[in-house]
């Protein structure tokens, strides 16, 4: 009995004493982030700073970047914490984003952060292209391993590579700017043409060709490499290729939204986006963090996929993307003689 | 008769007049601002363009000195200058970016020469990298910054996104492939569809019952559902591979195939009440004049069932043209309309090009609704009371025939859902064929995890409730008013509106008028309420015809009866009006609830975080490759539909017993 009303004067107490001492702020933050993924996110946040309330708004990449260009006038977001870099290009030459350099930002790899001083994003954590090969499939039907993206235009592999569709597909559209990079625009053009006659049909998503290639529908499947890693330790006959001419990536990054009214708390949250722990925390879901050191390695991820990173123009990919995606949708999309 | 029972009683019940006319300009408004703006505001979204105007920006540059020697000029006169090798189109979209050193055919970045832009008004937009400018002082750069310019469109309305749709082949060829895929189904399975109704209807095969039943299963799922159980037939790694001899089931042939699947129980139902309607007295006259079996069928059979067969065809095509989930899962590269404004809305955030490729889905769309409208009113004149029905013959061949092709199609739909329950058991198809549970853990997938499956279930009880309710009180209001012919001519043809609509075309509409900001109404976006109001308007024109349907039944005697008994109007509703058309309510109810639980093609654009939806959580898990666990979410709303036919089933019989019990008399009095 006693003890029943000790506990509960402590929680009277307790409650008295969040509600006066800790006078939460709360940031509204948009995110793309994995859904499972938030609430850790946020309680790890909290224990370094209880007083910072986070309220998500989650969705699809392209459906959270529509929706901040949709609120452009009557923006209703504090702060973006995961969205793709290419996105946020978008939305800084809209001037949505609010300038600042977060302390310690000097400790990022500078590929993660914005080349403005200050900077209107940094980033979190990247993900890799890669090819998923299915090895019992692929033996059932003959084919040798490809080495490199060249490989793939090879005649044995007609029929048998599946990618994602570059106009609904953010890995898509980061292999299709990738080759633009590295094979220049007429010969990342050539490639592609060469590439979409073994090309079985181009999916919606980007994890999808992965996981056609795990269930072993389609034996080669362009993706992500953290898609790959996840089939294979589900059981899947796969292999990780990285092809060796480099592979393209885009990377989440943070935000604060020009026009917030927490810009303060706005600020301790993207301050805390670039800790250490941070960075360690964003590594359990993505092998390739933005702090050099932290990343500790994921099972079954390929090992040299860091150094076949290409030094990604993210400014090119922004500036250039609806003049890729016309292109790239009347050279390929809705031809019906799918193979 | 009724002119002079009119009049009197319009005099006396002023007060009911006025409540009932005031209800009907309340519904009457709900549907304006749940259809009539949305789609307005969509139609206006089509018209607003994005286009470059060059004549907003001074450029001037210098020479290898850096002396700012020559003029400044406006990018327009640079342009028209270069002739043919200027830049001829000026369309694009509010993504759209234009590099000015496509002026400058001698450009290079390794040049001395500087270059400088200004606008002539804030309103012209530039970037520099993605840093943006709008300012009308000179901004001085060198060539290889001014490389990384790129000029902004300004906001204008007119027809280039309809120009730039219909010179866009990869987009406009989405029409060809649209209409062909739905006549091709819809000649598929009204001819099934007839036959199967004609077996049900004409033979005297055994299990009539049973093969009812298993023809309204399709109903029971989203129509993504044959697609993925398609997939696992004779996709790659598919159980029928071999029967697909090279050809891929991912385009035409898997889209015609699930499209049959789903479209065949509307198909049925609408033959069947043809057939059923069918006068024995035309019968006798053509057996007494020794017409053969063939010819009976030719110039009596058929005849009477074109009506049904024409509207059963119609319906057909509007259902697989306006369907977005199959072609979505099993359509591979081959483009359709409905996908089309997905992809150009989710896939590119191009929303004016979306709402571009709506109104072209609108105009077959609205077309075939015409058409069947005008059909169906053709139907109910064709049956006279004086027609006596049928009673087929026994005729063993026969009837063994029509059990044999009865019993094909019962393979063929429960062989499609059978399969999806198997996929969605089986641990890694095709390395593990072990049966697991794990497909059943949605909360590790994406699309919203079990939550999905809570407001799925959810959002169909809201629906079946609030739904019904409205559009119920709204047929009455319309069947009972007096007079106000306009107002219910108006009111009709709002409520028969939403069937014209495409699911896609109503979640895109909403999207534009339901996300602006100054709207204010605009809190109900992301919520459950939105996602309601949708499926109760989308599914709003059956409804409100089978609630008409009943009350039609209802002697107007009552009215007048509680009128001289100076009763109000809605006690007489609430006692006795409501009482005899439960079991039409109940109809009604279970219709919004099943649509409810499948229905994809709105809501895909309406749901938020907080609520995802079981059909979409289908849809998104295929999507990302998670084909199984989507069978087995697909399976829950199968068993959850099912559920709830059988209760409604129940529900009906106990209240018949309770309510309808006057029926029977009434039959025994009148006998």
């Amino acid at each position: 009995m006693l003890g029943k009303t000790v506990a509960s004067i402590g929680t009277i107490a307790g409650l008295l004493l969040s509600n006066s001492v800790l006078a939460q702020t709360e940031l509204t933050v948009y995110t793309a982030v994995e859904a499972e993924d938030l609430k850790r996110y946020a309680e790890t946040f909290n224990q370094d700073h209880p007083d910072i309330k986070v309220n998500w708004v989650r969705d699809s990449t392209g459906i959270v970047t529509a929706k901040l260009l949709a609120e452009k006038d009557n923006p209703q977001a504090d702060v973006i914490w995961g969205l793709a870099a290419t996105s946020l290009l978008l939305l800084k030459s809209e001037d949505m984003l609010e300038a600042y350099s977060p302390k310690g930002v000097e400790l990022l790899d500078s590929k993660f952060v914005d080349n403005d001083d200050p900077p209107a994003w940094v980033g979190m954590d990247a993900w890799v292209a890669a090819v998923c090969y299915n090895t019992v499939e692929a033996e059932k039907a003959g084919l040798t391993p490809p080495a490199s993206w060249k490989d793939l235009t090879d005649a044995q592999y007609k029929g048998h590579v599946i990618m994602p569709n570059p106009n609904s597909s953010g890995t898509g559209f980061l292999d299709v700017s990738s080759w633009l990079q590295m094979f220049g625009e007429e010969g990342g053009w050539e490639y592609m043409d060469a590439l979409h006659n073994n090309i079985a049909r181009y999916t919606h998503s980007g994890s999808k060709p992965c996981k056609l290639a795990a269930a072993g529908e389609i034996p080669i499947g362009i993706s992500f490499a953290f898609r790959g890693a996840k089939s294979k330790a589900a059981g899947a006959p796969l292999e990780i290729i990285v092809p060796e001419e480099g592979v393209g990536w885009d990377m989440e990054a943070t935000a604060i939204v020009a026009g917030t009214a927490n810009l303060e708390a706005a600020q301790t949250l993207v301050d805390w986006s670039v800790t250490k722990t941070a960075n360690e925390m964003y590594n359990t879901g993505y092998a390739v963090v933005a702090m050099p050191g932290v990343a500790k390695p994921v099972e079954h991820f390929p090992e040299n996929l860091l150094e076949k990173m290409i030094d990604n123009d993210f400014e090119f990919a922004a500036n250039n993307r609806k003049r890729i995606l016309a292109e790239w949708q009347n050279r390929y999309d809705g031809k019906s003689e799918a193979k | 008769m009724s002119a002079t029972r009119q009049k009197p009683l319009q005099a006396r019940l002023g007060r009911d007049d006025l409540i009932m006319r005031g209800y009907m300009l309340m519904l009457a408004l709900y549907l304006v601002i749940t259809l009539a703006l949305p789609l307005y505001t969509m139609l206006s979204k089509s018209f607003s363009t994005y286009q470059f105007d060059l004549s907003q920006f001074q450029i001037q540059v210098s020479d290898e000195q850096g002396n700012w020697n020559s003029d400044p000029k406006s990018a327009a006169e640079i342009n028209a200058a270069l002739g043919e090798n200027g830049i001829q189109n000026f369309a694009t979209s509010n993504d759209g970016r234009l590099a000015p050193t496509k002026l400058f055919p001698e450009f290079s970045f390794r040049s001395p020469v500087n270059y400088r832009i200004k606008g002539n008004d804030s309103s012209a937009v530039w970037l520099v990298g993605s840093k943006r400018h709008n300012s009308t002082d000179w901004l001085e750069l060198d060539s290889n910054t001014f490389r990384r310019v790129s000029l902004r469109p300004v906001k204008s309305t007119g027809l280039a996104n309809y120009a730039t749709y219909f010179s866009t082949p990869a987009l406009s060829r989405s029409i060809r492939n649209s209409l062909f895929i739905s006549i091709i189904s819809t000649l598929i399975t009204v001819t099934l569809a007839f036959a199967f109704a004609y077996a049900l209807n004409r033979s005297q095969m055994r299990f009539k019952g049973f093969f009812r039943l298993v023809a309204m299963a399709p109903i029971l799922v989203p129509s993504l559902l044959p697609g993925i159980a398609l997939v696992y037939l004779f996709g790659n790694q598919g159980m029928l591979k071999a029967f697909m001899m090279g050809e891929s089931i991912y385009g035409p042939i898997g889209i015609v195939i699930g499209s049959v699947f789903f479209t065949f129980p509307h198909a049925v139902m609408i033959i069947t009440t043809a057939l059923a309607i069918s006068d024995a007295r035309l019968y006798e006259a053509a057996h007494s004049m020794r017409a053969g079996r063939w010819k009976i069928f030719r110039t009596v059979t058929l005849p009477g069932a074109r009506y049904g067969l024409i509207s059963a065809a119609f319906v057909v095509f509007n259902l697989v043209i306006t369907d977005f989930g199959l072609p979505k899962v099993i359509g591979g590269q081959y483009n359709m309309l409905a996908v089309d404004i997905y992809k150009q809305v989710i896939g590119q955030q191009n929303f004016e090009m979306g709402a571009v490729v709506s109104v072209v889905l609108l105009i077959p769309a609205l077309l075939a609704f015409v058409v069947d409208r005008y059909v169906q009113r053709r139907q109910v004149a064709m049956l006279s009371s004086r027609s006596v029905p049928w009673q087929p013959p026994r005729r063993r061949g026969f009837d063994a025939l029509c059990l044999g092709y009865c019993l094909l199609i019962t393979i063929f739909i429960v062989g499609l859902l059978g399969v999806c329950q198997y996929a969605a058991l089986v641990k890694f198809w095709p390395y593990d064929l072990s049966f697991s549970l794990k497909n059943y853990a949605f909360d590790l997938m994406d699309g919203g995890g079990w939550n999905s499956y809570y407001n799925s279930v959810q959002l169909a009880l809201y629906t079946a409730l609030i739904g019904t309710a409205i559009i119920f009180s709204g047929a009455y209001i319309v069947e009972k008013t007096s007079g106000f012919h306009k107002g219910r001519s108006l009111f009709q043809l709002l409520a028969l509106l939403p069937m014209a609509i495409p699911g896609m075309v109503l979640g895109l509409a909403y999207i534009f008028f339901f996300n602006n900001p100054n709207n204010p109404l605009n809190f109900l976006y992301g919520t459950m309420g939105i996602l309601v109001i949708c499926t109760v308007t989308h599914f709003y024109t059956v409804s409100h015809l089978t609630a008409l349907t009943a009350l039609k039944q209802i002697d107007p005697e009552f009215e007048s009866v509680a009128a001289s008994l100076k009763k109000p109007f809605y006690k007489l509703f609430a006692r006795v009006t409501v009482p005899i058309c439960l079991p039409a309510g109940l109809d009604i109810s279970i219709y919004l609830f099943v649509n409810a639980m499948t229905t994809v093609s709105a809501l895909v654009f309406l749901y938020s975080p907080d609520t995802t939806l079981a059909s979409v959580a289908v849809l998104n898990m295929d999507d990302a490759g998670d084909i199984a666990p989507a069978a087995a979410m697909g399976m829950m709303i199968f068993y959850t539909n099912a559920g709830a036919r059988i209760i409604h089933l129940l529900l009906s019989k106990g209240i018949l017993k309770r309510t309808q019990a006057w029926r029977a008399g009434h039959a025994a009095m009148s006998s």
